[in-house]
């Protein structure tokens, strides 16, 4: 049976008082399905991961089980790592569930670490969250004192004792990229690795290493209670488990929610989050974190789910200029993704321009510098589109936002590339007019050279 | 006189060293501990902490430098990390951060003349439910419209300073009410 509007898995501790100390989280349940898993084999625990549909809640959406089932066969050594690094604009609910939850997280770590064969598991947090470090770092105290770290269990598989570690971050949104995230935890700058090799084959310290995101590891321990069918059948056909939100921008009731997976983000909106303020249409909405290309009104019918996001051919698809098609593979354009959940609503008065103004002076600033199209392409996108914003635009530059985004997709190490060149190209395929409106209201004048120019014109 | 860490900085190094397979790995950790003990990392820390982990200070310096939050030059007491990203810039971060800016006479990214604040322009902190959004230290301050500046500031000031005599979490964090 679906989930309903109320169905709960990784916010159910949500505004429950001391949540996150140890005494009253396993009170609510958390850390009573470690018997349950152990009496289990290792192989079964991600047959039934496998079943369940789970798929990866930090962004691509990637299988979680098929991801498991790539750690080679016999590997002596197997990390796990939990990416704890939120930074994508628009997303804010792996802090909240750390922060009111962080005993599920470690539940859903060690019945992880028990299905990879993993002996040692890290915690990968954003340096920012201080609280949370500090909430994190207590619940791992209080679960070593009780004994489910550090001490040896008694399993279907032998003997299996694991330690945690909470590693913190210094502030890069970059680490969030997994194999960035892996040289950062070795001490190095969080510059992304070529793939492959993937981590599930050399990872962390060259070691087999798998990398989820909070809310996935936090789904694990319903799976292991309830079997992976249960979960399955809470979503939609290929996309397992509940799907959490979170909602910010113009909106009555902001909030973090988790919701049945597949609600249209117009019920959402409207029912959830209680409208737009001031009863204000709704211009233009990012369905999946700022990498995202946006939705237009017209879009808001769309299940909220990974593929419809993705496939749904009520979405128009993303063009570089107008009349061609941006296709992630022949045949397949690009209309946009689920992300993260993040889901940031702009109403009719919004300035489109300035905030994607904003979004590309985050990419600029960003970027890690290691791939050229990026480190310069995203420069450029934040250049020309603020020269925009402030209407001292010059002919040309609608088209030369699209050229260089084209320049860059698919020319980079890691997808931080793309992160900026999809909404940028989503955005000028959806709002065109309104760049274009910036440019009619710019006081260029010919022969006036612009500050951006000193770089040498784009082709 | 050269540097050298506190025995209690010494003592969180050694633990903090426990947790991996080599001392490039406690680079990023034994930074922070550097940051709280010195209140930034000179290029004297680069190379305290490269001799302790026994890397070279090329090294370090290039991990220092990468980071946003390994400050290069002496910051305030207490940093303020004010977000400006999209979903607090739709919700009035930037009001807030001028407002922010004008009460303390700096620009953000600087520091006041008495050394008790550094304002910070934030890429988003994650908490974009409740925007516009600010950190300083442990506390969040949520929906911060540029009408509750006063008040906000007023409240760092009572918070314990960032650095200086070993940090440290006091503080004990509870969910009695939201946030």
């Amino acid at each position: 049976m679906p989930a309903d509007r109320n169905f709960k898995i990784v916010t159910r501790l949500f505004g429950v008082e001391n949540s996150n100390r140890l005494e009253v989280a396993a009170r609510h349940g958390n850390y009573s399905r470690l018997p349950t898993a152990f009496a289990m084999t290792p192989a079964a625990i991600i047959d039934e991961v496998k079943k369940s549909n789970l798929r990866g809640r930090g962004g691509a959406g990637f299988p979680t089980g098929m991801k498991w089932g790539f750690i080679p066969k016999g590997a002596e050594t197997v990390y796990l790592v939990c990416n704890a690094d939120e930074s994508e604009p628009g997303t804010c609910k792996d802090r909240e569930m750390i922060f009111w939850d962080p005993h599920l997280l470690i539940e859903g770590m060690i019945l992880s670490s028990y299905a990879l064969g993993c002996r040692h598991a890290y915690i990968y947090i954003r340096g920012e969250m201080i609280r949370e470090v500090a909430v994190l770092q207590r619940a791992v105290d209080e679960a070593y004192a009780k004994g489910y770290l550090g001490a040896e269990h008694r399993t279907a598989a032998g003997p299996f004792k694991m330690d945690l570690t909470v590693h913190r971050g210094a502030g890069a949104y970059i680490c969030g990229e997994e194999t960035s995230l892996l040289n950062s935890l070795e001490g190095k700058r969080g510059w992304p690795r070529l793939k492959p090799p993937f981590p599930a084959v050399k990872g962390l310290f060259g070691k087999p290493t798998i990398v989820n995101n909070v809310e996935t590891l936090m789904n694990v321990p319903f799976i292991v209670e309830n079997g992976g069918q249960r979960f399955a059948e809470l979503g939609t056909p290929r996309s397992g488990g509940t799907r959490t939100l979170c909602m910010s921008g113009h909106l009555n009731k902001p909030g973090v929610y988790e919701l049945p997976m597949g609600i249209p983000l117009r019920e959402v909106i409207n029912d959830i989050c209680g409208g737009v303020p001031g009863n204000k249409r709704v211009k233009a909405v990012i369905p999946g974190g700022s990498s995202m290309p946006p939705l237009d009104e017209s879009e808001l019918d769309i299940p909220m789910e990974f593929d419809a996001l993705m496939n749904d051919a009520r979405i128009k698809p993303v063009e570089y200029k107008p009349g061609h098609l941006f296709e992630l593979a022949p045949g397949k354009p690009l209309r946009t993704m689920a992300g993260s959940g993040g889901v940031v609503v702009m109403d009719e008065d919004t300035d489109i321009v300035a905030v994607c103004a904003r979004i590309m002076r985050f990419y600029a600033h960003e970027s890690c510098g290691q791939c050229t199209p990026c480190r310069e392409g995203t420069g450029w996108l934040a250049r020309v589109c603020t020269r925009l914003a402030n209407l001292q635009g010059q002919p040309g530059d609608v088209e030369l936002l699209g050229s260089i985004s084209y320049g860059i997709a698919g020319n980079t190490i890691c997808p931080l590339g793309e992160a900026a060149a999809w909404p940028m190209m989503g955005f000028l395929t959806k709002f065109r007019a309104d760049f274009e409106a910036k440019l009619r209201l710019s006081k260029y004048q010919p022969g006036q050279v612009s500050p951006v120019a000193h770089y040498g014109a784009h082709p | 006189m050269a540097l050298e860490f506190s025995p209690q900085a010494e003592q969180r190094i050694a633990e903090i060293c426990r947790h991996y397979p080599n001392t490039q790995a406690a680079c990023l950790p034994v930074l922070h501990v550097a940051q709280d003990e010195f209140g930034y990392i000179s290029t004297e820390v680069v190379d305290l902490v490269a001799a302790r982990l026994k890397l070279t200070s090329a090294h370090v310096y290039g991990v220092a430098t990468f980071y946003t939050m390994y400050h290069r030059e002496p910051c305030g007491k207490r940093v303020l990390m004010m977000c400006t990203n999209v979903s607090c810039m739709l919700r009035g971060g930037y009001e807030t951060l001028h407002k922010l800016e004008q009460q303390l006479g700096i620009k953000a990214g600087e520091t006041t003349k008495d050394g008790e604040f550094t304002l910070i322009e934030e890429e988003c902190l994650a908490a974009c439910a409740d925007a516009p959004a600010m950190i300083c230290g442990e506390r969040y301050f949520l929906r911060l419209t540029p009408d509750k500046v006063d008040d906000a500031l007023a409240e760092c000031k009572k918070l314990p300073a960032a650095h200086g005599a070993g940090h440290g979490h006091a503080h004990s964090p509870n969910p009695s009410k939201k946030h």
